[in-house]
Order: structure tokens, then C-alpha cells, then sequence
């Protein structure tokens, strides 16, 4: 499979109300990918689906493997998600706050270590070595995103735009292949707001990992992504570049409404 | 201030009220005269006004702290300093150590006694800690694990003559299996209704051992258990008492070193995680159902482990050693103590254990200052007494600092 992901026909019903309405959508490698539309439109549950927060009810979710075959991660818990290489974060920032800003980021290293419980109680040479491993590449990660000041601190005591980084932080020590964001800029000033335009395109070209997000800041999704979906009740309605976003009349009807005369 | 004084007179003024017909009214029922004790409503009207003014003010001192914002509690100040100080940290361990050992010289039988038990409470309180503070996981049902543990010994050792030493790994397993076993259906629910569920669950143990009569003699218990076995010496009472007392110890040491080992490693995080956020903790990547089953059964484990001590120790056991009042004096060890913290929990469970006992001279009010304590302690620093700390790293000499 050359694409990172492919979501096929995907729908998600939450009793009599169609949430997601057999969307399709695929991200290839290496690729920035927004996903917009009004409020309501759908898109957290999307990534909820998508990351095995819900279970679809229909619609098949396909991840390429390390070996290059695509599995089917429909009704994956999401630990297991993550483990095949999708890094999240979330809309209202679910950081843990009172752990340190260091720990957090080891918390999304956890998939990727191994140490067990007699590991743990006799802290063998083997589980040195992964700890202070796992502790050196989190504070790389931490370095690259600027926070490395604020390691020992706890989460909490973060002003709230470092949060937001941790957040990725923490998303990116999962070794994602693919990284979805869930509205990154919201609640940044506009300054803020171009920083972290830099700081995700830094991302993709040195950790050359796919991006998905969701986002309302149109300059942001408009400068960043390099291929837009747009959803509105449910159902995609429209998809392409940027330019072609800009001008569908779809997408204008969507977000500022119907004109009365025509 | 006049109006704090006018709330205080109020609330004198209803005690005083309220309290009319038992405190001054006595009715002699021999001589059939009513006496009126007018003295005692003074004293209520006092202190009840004393005391409502007493508390308004503490009240409002602790909406209106008069300390900056970032202000360190002490004992935050005190763990940091001895983190960052390994030197005085040796020093401490050491004076700690050698007064445990040589307590035993200077004291008689029954100090012996007490301090064993709050020894035994401080290995249960950090086996609770682990579900409770680092988990997260509301669990009131704690003292059947204990039970588990000291059945466990009582029987095999009735039965078929089993020793301490070959019973206790297997009191320790039972007690984990028995942990994942309440695991399982309680994966799915969180705060009160874990509650529930966990208080349920204690209780069901209890009951079962206090009606299965051809398993566990029911009510009646279980008799002429055999202490503990020390290399086959023949040990009089008091040097029985002693041996305990170093057995507890030392125990005590291994617990709290691999204690402080689980809450820093892999696992020990991902139980933070699972307590500070459930959801995100799965969306990082760790699965919920292996780390609370995992929580379940080690924080089990060491009450199994106990459960056979505390058969060992008392040579008798029945049922109602069992009850709920002991979880709750267990979990109250946890929160008092500060959830989450190695040094707050033995501070929790000598409070909660020695106060009771040097109180007995005060006898019928002792629990009364108890509960009163209590009570104070969760309205004026319901974090417990000692704060959570976390473990820093220093990268500027990586090497020598994250191997300890």
C-alpha cells in the first residue's frame, strides 16, 4: 500500500444520528493533509474513529505495515492504534498535570519500551539502558520543540501554548508514522499562530512523517497543508488543494450559507 | 469582624438551643426532682462561640493564604533537598535504621507489639498506594486480599503443616490472583462505581469465610496456628516478639525499595498516566486492561503477603479481623498520608495506627480526637500531609544521575 492511511466509506452512527457519513480519505507519505468544515461537521469523531477512541459502524480503516501491507485497524483498542503508528492529540488539551513535562513525554515513549514488572523491581542492567535511552531521545524531543527548559516542571504549570507543543511532543515520542492533530492552533494568538505553522512543516521534513489535521484557522490550513477535505453533516464535500478549496462553491456554501437570490 | 462575631454568637446561641433538654435538664428519677444545671449552657454557649470563631478564621485563612503563590510546602522542600543531596539521604536512612534496630532493646513487650502492627500497616497502606495513589483506582474492598493471605496460611498450616516460609510466596499469588479475578469486571468502571464494586467484593470474602463452616470453621475462626519458624530455633515469647519485630523491618525495607522502584519505572508512569487521564493515556499507547490488572495484583500481592504475617502473629484468626472498618483505616493510611507518596504513607499509617494505641489513657474520647482530626485534616490540606514529589532528571551529567 503506498498510501499511510486510507479510510474507506467510513461511517459512525451514535444511536438515530449519522456522525460521519461514509467518508473516504487517504494521506500518502510525507504529506500534509487538513481536514475542515463548520462546527459539528464531523471531525472529531473522524479521529476518534480513526484512532480507536469509537468503533466504526461501517467502513474499513487501513494502515500500511512496516512490511508494506495494509491492516485493517477497525475496532483496534487505541493503545494498539498507536502502536501500528498513529500519534494523536487532542482538541481540549488532555495533558496528565501532575506529572513532569520529561514524563509526559515518556508516557507516549511507553509503546515503544519494554520493560516488565521484574525489570522494574530489580532494575536490571537492560532496563537502565532502556530508561536512560528513552529519557535522552524524550528530552531530544523535547529540544527540538523548545521546551526543554521546562522538563522538570509539571505539565500544569505550562502557560498554555507550550502545553499545546507538549502535546505533540508527547505525540511524536509514540515514533508515529503519521501524526494527527486535532485544532493545534486553537487558542493561539496570531503570532503563535504562524510559529506553529513553522514548527509542523519542521516536523514532517525532519522527522519525515505524514501529517493530518484538523484546524478552523484557514491562513494556517491554506500556508500548511498540501491537500484539503472538507467535511460538512457528516459527509465529505469536497477535497483537493488548496486553490481548489479556496474556490469551490461547495465549500463557500458550507461556511457562509446559501444565497437567498440565487 | 463585628459580623464574624455576630455569625459565632449565632451559632452559640442555637447550640445552646439544640443542646437545651440533655445538658441542662436532669431529671432524678429517685427523689423525682428536675434538676436545672444552668452552668453547663455556659459552658456550650463559650465554647461553642470560641471554637466557631476559631474556625471561621482558620477558614478563612486558607481561602486567603497570606504566602505568595509559589510558596514550596516543607515537605516538598525536604524530599527535594534530600533528592538532591544523596549524602544526607544516606545519613537519614542510616539513623532511621538504627533506631528500628535497636528499638526493640529499649522497649518492652507490648511497645514491641504496637510497633510491629503499625510496621504491618505500613506495608498494606503502600500496597494500597499502589491502586489507590498511583492508579487511581478507588478500591474500598483492600482487606480481603489480607483475608486471602492469612486463610491462606491458616489452612495449609492446619491442615496439612505447611510453613510460614513456604506459605507466604503462595499467600502472595493467591492474594494477586485474586486481584486480577476483581480486576476483570471492574475494568470498565471508574471512581464511585469501582467503589461499589471493590466494597462489594471485600464484603463477599468476608462473608463467605464467616459461612462456609467446612472450609473455614465460620465465626469461630481458626486456632493454634503456628508462628513463624526462624531456622529452627526454639524461641521463648519474648524473643518470638523480638523476631517478628526484625522480620516486619525488614520486610518493611524490601517493600519500601521496590515500591519506590515500581512508582519510578515504566509501569509506575503508566499508572500515573491512567490516574491523571484515562483516555489519553490509552491514545498514547498504553493499554488499560494489562496496567489496572497489573495495579490490581501487586497492590493485592503485598496484602496477601501480610494477610499470612498477620496469621503468623496472632495464631488466631476469624472473620471479623476482617471487616470493612479495616479498609477503611487502610485507605484512610493513603489519603491522610498523601496519595502517591512513599514517605507520606508511613507518616499516614504510624498516625493512624500509634495515635489510637498512646490514646488509650483518654479512652472513651480517643476516638472522638480521632475522628475530629480527621475530619480537620481533609477540611485544611485534603492533598494529605506529605505532597506528592516527582522524580527529577538532570542532563547535564545524565550518566551518573538516572541510574539511582
Amino acid at each position: 500500500m503506498e498510501n499511510i492511511l486510507e479510510v474507506k466509506g467510513l461511517t459512525m452512527d451514535f444511536g438515530g444520528l449519522r456522525a460521519v457519513d461514509s467518508v473516504d480519505l487517504y494521506v500518502k507519505p510525507k504529506e500534509i493533509v487538513a481536514l475542515i468544515g463548520p462546527n459539528g461537521a464531523g471531525k472529531t469523531t473522524f479521529f476518534n474513529c480513526v484512532t480507536g477512541i469509537y468503533t466504526p459502524t461501517k467502513g474499513d480503516i487501513l494502515v500500511s505495515s512496516n512490511s508494506g501491507s495494509a491492516v485493517r485497524i477497525n475496532g483496534f483498542k487505541p493503545n494498539r492504534v498507536t502502536e501500528r503508528g498513529l500519534g494523536r492529540t487532542f482538541q481540549n488539551i488532555r495533558l496528565f498535570p501532575n506529572m513532569t513535562v520529561l514524563e509526559n513525554v515518556m508516557i507516549g515513549k511507553h509503546c515503544r519500551l519494554s520493560a516488565k514488572i521484574l525489570g522494574a523491581l530489580f532494575r536490571d542492567k537492560k532496563t537502565r539502558a532502556e530508561e536512560l535511552k528513552a529519557a535522552q531521545e524524550c528530552y531530544t524531543i523535547l529540544e527540538k520543540l523548545g521546551l526543554e527548559k521546562a522538563c522538570d516542571e509539571l505539565a500544569s504549570n505550562l502557560p498554555y501554548g507550550d502545553q499545546r507543543k507538549l502535546e505533540i511532543a508527547r505525540a511524536l515520542a509514540t515514533e508515529p508514522k503519521m501524526l494527527l492533530l486535532d485544532e493545534p492552533a486553537a487558542g493561539m494568538n496570531p503570532q503563535e499562530t504562524v510559529e506553529l505553522t513553522h514548527l509542523i512543516r519542521r516536523i514532517r521534513d525532519t522527522e519525515q512523517i505524514a501529517i493530518l489535521l484538523i484546524e478552523h484557522d484557514m491562513k494556517l490550513v491554506m500556508n500548511l497543508s498540501e491537500r484539503i477535505y472538507v467535511m460538512d453533516h457528516g459527509q465529505k464535500i469536497a477535497d483537493g488543494t488548496p486553490l481548489d478549496i479556496r474556490n469551490n462553491p461547495e465549500v463557500i456554501k458550507a461556511y457562509l450559507g446559501e444565497d437567498i437570490d440565487a | 469582624m463585628t459580623q464574624e462575631i455576630l455569625k459565632s454568637l449565632k451559632a452559640a446561641i442555637w447550640f445552646m438551643f439544640l443542646t437545651f433538654p440533655i445538658m441542662v435538664i436532669k431529671v432524678n428519677t429517685v427523689y423525682k426532682t428536675i434538676e436545672w444545671r444552668w452552668m453547663n449552657m455556659v459552658f456550650i454557649g463559650v465554647g461553642i462561640f470560641v471554637g466557631s470563631f476559631v474556625w471561621r478564621w482558620l477558614l478563612n485563612r486558607k481561602d486567603n493564604p497570606t504566602v505568595k503563590k509559589d510558596h514550596v510546602p516543607v515537605s516538598t522542600r525536604i524530599q527535594s533537598y534530600l533528592a538532591e543531596n544523596p549524602m544526607a539521604k544516606r545519613a537519614l536512612q542510616g539513623v532511621l535504621l538504627a533506631a528500628l534496630l535497636c528499638f526493640p532493646i529499649f522497649m518492652n513487650a507490648y511497645q514491641i507489639n504496637i510497633f510491629t502492627v503499625a510496621l504491618m500497616y505500613i506495608i498494606l497502606g503502600l500496597g494500597l498506594n499502589i491502586v489507590v495513589g498511583l492508579a487511581g483506582l478507588l478500591d474500598l474492598g483492600y482487606v480481603a486480599f489480607y483475608a486471602v493471605g492469612a486463610y491462606t496460611y491458616a489452612l495449609l498450616n492446619t491442615n496439612f503443616g505447611m510453613s510460614f516460609w513456604v506459605v507466604l510466596p503462595i499467600g502472595g499469588a493467591l492474594a494477586a490472583i485474586f486481584g486480577i479475578l476483581l480486576g476483570f469486571p471492574v475494568l470498565r468502571l471508574r471512581g464511585d462505581y469501582l467503589a461499589i464494586v471493590t466494597l462489594g467484593f471485600g464484603e463477599i470474602i468476608r462473608l463467605v469465610l464467616e459461612n462456609w463452616n467446612d472450609f473455614s470453621h465460620g465465626p469461630s475462626g481458626i486456632a493454634g496456628i503456628d508462628k513463624p519458624d526462624f531456622f529452627g530455633l526454639e524461641l521463648s515469647l519474648n524473643q518470638m516478639t523480638d523476631a517478628i519485630y526484625y522480620m516486619m523491618v525488614a520486610f518493611t525495607i524490601i517493600t519500601i525499595f521496590f515500591v519506590g522502584r515500581l512508582q519510578n519505572s515504566r509501569i509506575g508512569r503508566a499508572w500515573l498516566a491512567l490516574r491523571e487521564d484515562e483516555i489519553a493515556c490509552q491514545a498514547m499507547g498504553i493499554g488499560r486492561t494489562r496496567t489496572k490488572l497489573m495495579a490490581f495484583a501487586l497492590g493485592a500481592t503485598w496484602a496477601g503477603l501480610m494477610g499470612v504475617v498477620f496469621a503468623a502473629k496472632t495464631s488466631f484468626i476469624n472473620p471479623a479481623s476482617f471487616t470493612f472498618l479495616e479498609s477503611a483505616i487502610i485507605l484512610s493510611i493513603v489519603v491522610l498520608g498523601g496519595m502517591g507518596s512513599i514517605p507520606g504513607v508511613i507518616l499516614g499509617a504510624l498516625i493512624m495506627i500509634l495515635l489510637p494505641e498512646y490514646m488509650r489513657s483518654f479512652s472513651e474520647y480517643r476516638m472522638i480526637i480521632f475522628g475530629g482530626a480527621m475530619v480537620l485534616m481533609m477540611v485544611f490540606r485534603p492533598q494529605g500531609l506529605v505532597s506528592n514529589f516527582r522524580r527529577k532528571y538532570s542532563f547535564h551529567g545524565v550518566d551518573e544521575r538516572l541510574g539511582g
